[in-house]
This record gives structure tokens, sequence and C-alpha cells, in this order.
């Protein structure tokens, strides 16, 4: 075998096998102890109510991906500038940054329900909460990469009479790149969560459903086979796009050729 | 000024806000081409030195001057100064022909008949087939010889060292000893060479003086006399052996 075809296979082996693990022993539990299927359903009753809304699933996957994908990508311009001007000024760093820890601590909970009052009911408020709830990994990651900066490099940039320009361009934003694409990977996951919570609040009155609201749904309708198809389907997103915002990180580290 | 006093400090003292005193009245005068050795056990201000000496370090008291001017109100300085960090400081994200150039980019655009030269710079420390290789996949040897490189890219008149072989392993210090000392013997800059390694000091240098820690300041000064070019063989000469050993007494007598 190919021997990258070969690390892959080995690699994605050990979560396989937990996963079948984990699927037996809920479907043994859920016999042995007899749980009620409208408290936890059988795996294959899941995988039955998923096929019977597949397009609807399918459409919320859609439209929640892209409000999360909007979302991060919001986070990412807005935490980028945020963690740039930081980098320009301790006082400025000094007097916003508690004010960034706000988007780490606020109960996005609470505040969505205010968003969506201001924003209204549809993908703009959704896509705000995601942004608000992914920013703060880009923020503190970008900042920390823009000014920990090796000391003996800052050193030879001012005893080659470097421009603050020349600073930024030629130490402070490569060094920033590793950083922030650590960011970006936590910051992916989180704008997803952001999304689906938005959809709570925000995802009904539509022509189409996402996910979050698919979620609200079922539960209240006590359609849990069908509930629990959804939050399978919500991790997987989750998944793909840290998965893809990973694999688009790595591409450009090979590039940026850290040790 | 003339070249007998290339480098003047005249009572130069400096106090951290902390309180500590890294250097106190130190009067070194270096004329144009020596390479001079400064020992010390560590902690004795022997880097802050030559970061006042490079003007990064604004001194306390006391006037520094390299080739009449003063460091620090003059920018010019910078142009004939070059610095050799304890580590290499390559950038990660640059290979070595882009680390060996950077210099010359922030001193101005960097002009295409430069490119000879760079290569040339690059050559004389024998990375020629490692030009394109980024830092990571270079031993800690061959780091510091790209470092050398783009200290000498600027043709500077000064070049400080601040213990530039001192995380490498015995033998590879010893061979960019003898590479650096035959670079010297070509262009005869003015070299000022931080070491807690006494022969290195000795192999190296016109003269070493030896400083001592908290406050630091210059407690003895040493002649080493052997002729250029200098080989290998010179480290297993008795004479070599008698000045080293004199060196070593007088740091030992500032560490006890």
């Amino acid at each position: 075998m190919n021997p990258r075809l070969r690390s892959f296979a080995l690699a994605m082996l050990p979560p396989l096998a937990t996963f079948i693990l984990f699927v037996v022993l809920w479907d043994a539990s859920v016999v042995y102890f007899e749980v009620e299927p409208f408290q936890v359903p059988r795996p294959m009753a899941v995988v039955r109510a998923a096929m019977e809304r597949k397009e609807q699933i399918g459409s919320g996957l859609f439209l929640t991906g892209s409000a999360a994908a909007m979302g991060f990508a919001t986070s990412l311009v807005v935490g980028v500038l945020v963690a740039f001007l930081f980098s320009q000024s301790r006082v400025i760093q000094r007097s916003l940054y508690p004010y960034a820890i706000f988007f780490q601590t606020v109960p996005i909970i609470a505040v969505a329900p205010l968003i969506i009052n201001w924003f209204g009911h549809d993908t703009r408020s959704i896509v705000i909460v995601s942004a608000i709830v992914s920013l703060f990994p880009i923020i503190t990651n970008t900042t920390t990469g823009l000014t920990e900066l090796d000391r003996n490099a800052v050193e030879l940039f001012e005893l080659n009479g470097a421009t603050r320009i020349q600073k930024l361009f030629k130490l402070q934003l490569p060094n920033s790149v590793p950083y922030l694409i650590a960011g970006a990977r936590t910051s992916s996951g989180l704008s997803v969560i952001g999304a689906i919570i938005g959809e709570f609040f925000a995802g009904f009155g539509q022509e189409k459903y996402g996910l979050g609201f698919l979620i609200f749904q079922t539960s209240s309708q006590l359609k849990i086979d069908a509930m629990f198809a959804c939050i399978v389907a919500s991790t997987l997103l989750g998944l793909l796009i840290f998965g893809a915002v990973s694999l688009v990180g790595s591409a450009v580290l090979l590039r940026w050729r850290s040790n | 000024m003339s070249d007998e006093n290339y480098l003047q400090m005249d009572g130069v003292s400096l106090r951290f806000p902390t309180g500590v005193v890294a250097l106190d009245g130190v009067d070194l005068t270096v004329p144009r081409g020596e390479f001079l050795g400064i020992v010390g056990p560590s902690g004795c201000g022997k880097s802050t030195l030559l970061r006042v000496v490079a003007g990064l370090i604004a001194p306390t008291a006391g006037r520094v001057a390299v080739a009449g001017a003063e460091v620090g109100a003059a920018r010019r300085a910078r142009r004939a100064v070059a610095f050799v960090f304890q580590s290499a400081t390559l950038l990660p994200w640059r290979t070595v022909v882009r680390n060996v150039q950077l210099p010359l980019e922030l001193r101005g655009r960097l002009a295409p008949e430069q490119r000879a030269h760079i290569d040339e710079t690059i050559d004389l420390v024998g990375l020629s087939y490692f030009r394109n290789s980024y830092p990571h996949q270079l031993s800690g040897g061959m780091q510091m010889r790209v470092s050398l490189a783009r200290a000498l890219v600027t043709r500077p008149e000064l070049l400080l060292l601040d213990e530039p072989f001192g995380a490498l392993d015995d033998i590879t210090r010893q061979r960019l000893n003898e590479e650096l000392l035959a670079l010297w013997e070509r262009d005869r800059f003015t070299a000022l060479f931080v070491t807690h390694n006494v022969a290195e000091a000795a192999f190296l240098t016109g003269r070493t003086v030896v400083m001592s820690p908290r406050p630091g300041r210059i407690v003895s000064e040493h002649v080493i006399p052997f002729a250029h070019p200098r080989g290998p063989e010179l480290r297993a000469s008795a004479e070599f052996a008698h000045l080293s050993g004199e060196i070593a007494a007088s740091l030992r007598r500032v560490v006890a």
C-alpha cells in the first residue's frame, strides 16, 4: 500500500473503532436497560429518521453550514483587523482588551434574542451570533503572533534601520501566521455552535430551516429520533468545517515552513 | 578620529531602572581592524556592552563613538555595524538566501547587482548548496553560518559577535572559529567577540579583555601576539596554552 494512504488508514482506524464500539454499546444499553425511545432512540431508529427527512436535513446542513461559514469569515476579518489595531499600540490594546474578553464571556444564549431584536429574523442575525462566538480565539492568537517577537530579530531589524512598515510586513505578519491558523481552527468549530444557537432563536418564519431550528422543532414535538439525527448532522457539520480549516491551515503552514 | 581609536568608549556606565549596574565606567579603545575578545562570567554585562556599542541600548553615562561619530545620536553608525547573536535568529519562513539578503532589503531596495554579492557571501560560509533550504533543514552549525553571512553581507566595518558559537559542539565551534578568522584575515574588519570560552578568545583575537560581573567593568587586558594566518595547530602550542592559562587565571579571580 502507498505509505501515505497507509498512515492515513492507521490514523483513521482508532477513532473509527471507537465510534463502532460506542454505537454498539449505545444500542445494547438501550435494549438492556429498556430505555424509552422518546428518551434515547436506538441507533437504527436515528438512521431511519434521518433517511425519512434527508431532504430537510440536507437543506438544514447547507443553511447552517453557510451561516457558520459566513460567521467564521466575518470573525476572521474582524479578528485580524482588531489584532492589527492591538499590535499597533499598547494603549489601544490595554484600553480595549478587557472588552474583547466580552466576546469570550458573553452568555450568547442571553444575548442572541437581543441581536435578533436588532437585526431581524433572518440569516444576518444568525451570522452575527456565529461571528460573536468565534471571534475571540482569532483576536487573541493573532495579537500574540503580531506582538510576541523574537527579541534578537527585533534588534536585527532595528540595527538595519527597518521602518515600521518593513517590520510589519517582514517580521510581524509572517510571525503571526501559525498563531492565526491555530486561532482559526478553534474558531471554525465555534462558528457552527454559534450558527446553531442563532437558529434556535431566529430560525423560524422562513421557507427553509437550519439545523438549529430543526433541533428545536423536533425536540418540542418529542420526535427524539429525528432530533438525534439533526444533532449528528450538526456534529458532522462542525467536523467538516474544522477539517476544512485545518486542511487549509496545514497547507499554508507547509508553505510557511515552520519548524 | 584616527584609525587608532575607531571605537572609543569613555566612562560608559549603564544602570537599569531596577538598580542593577550592568556597566560601570568602561573605558575601551579599539583601533580599526582589531579583533578584540571580551571574556567574562555570565551576567557580567558583556552582551550589554555589545548592545551599547551597536546603539541598541543607550548608556546612562559616558560616551561611545564609532569612527568618530557618537553612537545612537547618528543613525549612520548602523550602516557600518553588524551584529551576530547568540542564537542564529533566522526567520523560519525565509530560505537561506532570503535570510542573508534581509539586511540589504531593510536598508533599501535590493538592486539586481547585489545578487552576485549575496551569492558570494553565501559561498564564503560554504553554504552554496543550501541557498534555497529553510533554516529548519540545517544543522545548528550551518544556521550559525547563515547568521554570519547575514552579518557580512552588509560589508560591516564593525562586527559585533555575542557568543555566536556558544551553543555548538566543540568540533563545530573550532571549525567555525577557523572560518571566521580566515574571513577576518581576508577583510580585516574590526570585530568585538564576546565569549566565556578562553581558548576561543586566545585563538581568534589580537587582544582580549576580561570583565567582572556586577558591576561590569574591565579588569585585565591580554595581548595575543600570535602571527596570522593562524591555523588549528596553534591550539596545540605551548604559548597558546600559556596565554589561555593567563586569561583563565584572570577570569577565575573575578568569579571568586
